[in-house]
């Protein structure tokens, strides 16, 4: 799966509409992951899931960044990502289909937040560049 | 037998009683065919498909989308007997239509998100709990039926 330059373009049109709202958008994005798909949790078994959970607004920080990190070397995202993706292989070792699965919360985040942003277009770029972050996490796992 | 609580009946209820069905199957189904286009495979008759514009005036696009939610409907009525209420269904999608159930999983995550995009704030994460399991539900009975 290629992102096209017209994929890029609305990967990154997306991420700087959203702008600093990302850092709250990541936050929702684990909430909704973890009340849809509770065996994420699994991975998470030292957090406080309750709503406006510190622990889980400074983890949406955190993916939100590696989004936005991959968004803006859009060209080159194995090589922004590339100590993150060690990180997942060697330590955190989450299982490859989670990243659908967070992938598509983002998703919903962003379109219940500003629906007129995700057109269809925007929508399957969008998925697209989610698939590749997540392929690039995944990509040293054996 | 799924178990429903009466939370998550009231969340389906009182989504689903604000849904345009017509107007949800169409978006549901032209993002489906436009997010992943292998999809299209299933509809080589319905013309013309060849950009996202194409697919969202595509007037077969939008009958079979409408079919398609209005099916997702009965469902909803029969949730408690949903295997048999889909069983035909399940056995058309099998053994005429030759349609892998995954992509009956991907058009229900498709549904969610033209659902968030129209409710916003109102499709809650609870709300969207429910209802990434009620399309689950519904994936596996239309399924149930594959041999």
């Amino acid at each position: 799966m290629v992102l096209s330059a017209s994929d890029k373009a609305n990967v990154k049109a997306v991420f700087t509409k959203i702008g600093g709202q990302a850092e709250e958008f990541g936050a929702e994005t684990l909430h909704r992951m973890f009340h849809a798909y509770p065996q994420t949790k699994t991975y998470f078994p030292h957090f406080d899931m309750g709503k406006g959970s510190a622990q889980i607004k400074s983890h949406g920080k955190k993916v939100a960044a590696a989004l936005v990190e991959a968004a803006n070397h859009i060209d080159d995202i194995a090589g922004a990502l590339s100590k993150l993706s060690d990180l997942h292989a060697q330590k955190l070792r989450v299982d490859p289909v989670n990243f659908k699965l967070l992938g598509h919360c983002f998703l919903v985040v962003v379109a219940s937040h500003n629906p007129a942003l995700l057109t269809p277009e925007v929508h399957a770029s969008l998925d697209k560049f989610l698939c590749a972050v997540g392929t690039v996490l995944t990509a040293k796992y054996r | 037998m799924v178990h429903w609580s009466a939370e998550e009946k009231q969340l389906i209820a009182s989504v689903w009683g604000k849904v345009n069905v017509e107007e949800c199957g169409a978006e549901a189904l032209a993002r489906l065919l436009i997010v992943y286009p292998w999809t299209q495979r299933f509809f080589d008759n319905f013309g013309n498909l060849s950009s996202p514009t194409a697919i969202v005036g595509n007037p077969k696009v939008r009958a079979h989308g409408k079919k398609v939610l209005t099916s997702f409907g009965e469902a909803i009525k029969n949730l408690d007997n949903l295997k048999v209420t889909y069983s035909k269904l399940s056995e058309l999608h099998c053994d005429k239509l030759h349609v892998d159930p995954e992509n009956f999983r991907l058009l229900g995550d498709i549904l969610i998100i033209v659902l968030a995009a129209h409710f916003t704030k109102d499709f809650t994460p609870a709300c969207q709990a429910t209802w990434q399991k009620l399309v689950g539900v519904v994936a596996h009975a239309l399924a149930h039926k594959y041999h």
